[in-house]
């Protein structure tokens, strides 16, 4: 190992050093170096330890929280596709993914690539990853590329912050959005959503939901929430949510989705159709645990987001309406459809984005968890409105702890007043 | 032209742009950039009130009481934009209903308004119609970036002729909607903003 480091310590002198020929690329292969080795420099001055966690880790632990959703949304994906195609009566799998997939079926027959059932586990989640796995790359490359050009011009180190952003936006995305949009949208989503204000730790709003909000209001035609993309040609299927949140009583609400035959469990466990990463409430809440437990994800944002968006569809489902079959969904209903849970544990909690305060913090999960039932259940317009919310939810943040830290500061000086009177 | 008056006009374009410095007549900027066709009819009209409207303040400057300034500026440019509009109207009235009530609401664009106020008041009749025309053209020619970027990516037409043929009409181009949206001329003229403070980094002021 030590063999690693001498050429990589040669090659930073030879040619990155400053003054050298690839001078401005510094932080390019100071990434590389920092990702291979804890880098040497140490904190100048006097400095308060917390604890041994790093930006680097942070982020690695989300990603480790985010790998159930990745494996159940290509799973799921995979799974979705080859029901349609064996309802269909399709074969072959279409355009450039079906093309590898023909390829893969053809020479691999033995992994069952095209298999309907259930359990055909490996299949479904190899047939799933054909999708994801190009929307990954693209969406995490193009990105990059736009941090380093921005590092390079600011002369910064590049963060890591973006392998988690890069990680998150094809997990919102319906699996045959096509690459050139992700590209757009993901460098929308880096340099308006974060790089113009100065890049991470900066931002005011999550960029991967920048990237979303980008596409969802630029090519809505590709990615509204009423009719997600399947990857079969022709073939597209209204998501649970849009079945549930139809204010029709034959149509929509719980007997819409009875009709349509989308079971609770189905919902919970995630083979429905939808975007890769919420699809599964279940993956989403082991990655919850896993967060919580790590402490990288704040709890009283999550709890609380949890509390007001079932609380308040609760409230929704004892009002009862004779108007809004969406009203009879319980709190369950909403929990395990659509991207309430992905977007509760994995967007909300953003610790850049969200309230610091904690008082803050409550109010702010209240606030979004309770908006999102108010979107899905009163505005026939949207069936989904997790992503618009959460970015509300981060423009309101700031205010949210301006007023706790103001509350705070009054609360103190009447106790001064009243130790000065005594 | 001596350089003073060059300067006149040439400082608003750019250096003291309308829009993009002084950051007035935004709210037009967003709602006629859709098309090409009701921009480059806009900014006609605009350079058109903000020229007259400062040679009538001009010529009036000392005869008017100063408590009373605001009024006479308005009627004399209320005057105008009804011109503006009733012409348009005449000669073009599909236009004139595109255009809808932007026209009439040049009247409260910040533009001419600040102009007279804070130039023709004080300023002889030739400095003033040229300081109206240097910012009329400031406000087209971010109007007109902004109109072309709209309508290029956003219809895939310029001045209604198919550029880049559309995937509803079976070509290859998939339509940009963020940019019809308003939001999309705000990013436009952040974008429009950025460059141009990158390119003339002096204009950059402290927070």
């Amino acid at each position: 190992m030590k063999f690693l480091k001498n050429i990589l310590g040669g090659v930073e002198k030879k040619f990155f050093a400053k003054g050298k020929v690839f001078a401005p690329f510094h932080p390019v292969f100071d990434a590389i170096d920092t990702f291979l080795y804890t880098p040497g420099e140490r904190t100048a001055g006097t400095c308060h330890v917390r604890d041994c966690n790093d930006f680097k880790r942070m982020m690695i632990t989300v990603m480790y929280a985010l790998i159930p959703c990745i494996v159940m949304g290509m799973y799921n994906v995979g799974l979705q596709a080859n029901r349609l195609m064996e309802l269909n009566g399709i074969e072959q799998a279409s355009g450039w993914h079906g093309a590898i997939l023909n390829w893969l079926n053809a020479y691999f027959p033995m992994l069952n690539l095209f298999g309907a059932s259930v359990w055909n586990i490996i299949g479904c989640t190899l047939h799933g990853a054909v999708y994801f796995i190009p929307l990954y790359l693209v969406s995490f490359f193009v990105g990059i590329a736009w941090e380093a050009l921005f590092s390079m011009i600011h002369h910064e180190q590049i963060h890591e912050g973006f392998f988690v952003t890069g990680l998150i936006f094809p997990l919102t995305l319906p699996p045959s959005t096509p690459l050139w949009q992700v590209a757009i949208a993901i460098s929308f989503g880096v340099v308006i959503g974060k790089e113009i204000f100065g890049g991470t730790g900066r931002n005011f709003l999550n960029p991967a939901l920048v990237a979303r909000a980008f596409l969802f209001f630029a090519y809505a035609g590709q990615i509204s929430g009423d009719k997600v993309w399947t990857t079969v040609d022709g073939v597209s299927k209204a998501t649970p949510l849009a079945i549930a949140t139809n204010p029709s009583f034959t149509e929509g609400g719980v007997a819409g989705l009875q009709k349509a035959g989308y079971g609770m469990f189905d919902c919970f466990i995630g083979t429905i159709p939808g975007s890769f990463g919420e699809t599964s409430t279940l993956a989403c809440l082991i990655g919850m645990v896993f967060l919580l437990f790590v402490g990288v994800a704040s709890w009283r944002i999550v709890v609380s987001a949890f509390v007001g968006g079932m609380g308040l569809a609760t409230f929704f489902w004892l009002l009862g309406s004779n108007t809004n079959a969406a009203f009879a969904l319980g709190p369950f209903w909403h929990v395990v459809m659509g991207g309430f849970a992905f977007g509760m544990i994995f967007m909300a909690s953003d610790p850049v984005t969200a309230a610091l305060t904690k008082p803050g913090q409550y109010i702010y999960g209240l606030l979004i968890g309770a908006l999102v039932i108010v979107i899905r259940v009163l505005n026939p317009a949207y069936p989904e409105g997790t992503m618009l919310v959460i970015l509300f939810g981060n423009c309101c943040a700031p205010l949210i702890d301006w007023f706790v830290v103001q509350a705070n500061i009054k609360r103190r000086l009447r106790r001064t007043a009243e130790s000065t009177l005594n | 032209m001596d350089s003073k008056l060059k300067k006149i006009l040439l400082e608003p374009i750019f250096n003291n742009n309308p829009v993009v410095i002084q950051v007035l007549g935004i709210c037009s900027a967003l709602a006629v950039t859709t098309r090409l066709q009701t921009a480059v009819t806009m900014c006609l009209a605009v350079t058109f009130v903000t020229a007259l409207s400062n040679v009538g303040v001009s010529l009036v400057r000392k005869i008017i009481p100063g408590s009373i300034r605001m009024i006479v500026e308005m009627t004399i440019i209320a005057a105008l934009v009804i011109m503006v509009d009733q012409f348009i109207k005449a000669f073009s009235y599909n236009l004139s209903k595109e255009l809808s009530v932007f026209v009439g609401l040049i009247i409260t664009n910040c533009i001419v308004m600040g102009r007279t106020e804070a130039f023709a008041i004080k300023n002889n009749v030739v400095e003033s119609a040229i300081d109206g025309l240097g910012n009329g053209l400031g406000y087209s020619v971010l109007l007109l970036v902004v109109a072309f970027v709209r309508e290029l990516f956003g219809f895939g037409t310029l001045f209604g002729y198919t550029v880049l043929s559309t995937v509803n009409q079976g070509g290859w181009y998939v339509p940009n909607g963020l940019l019809v949206l308003s939001p999309g001329a705000f990013f436009l003229i952040g974008f429009f903003i950025w460059g141009l403070k990158t390119w003339k980094s002096n204009l950059i002021t402290d927070e």
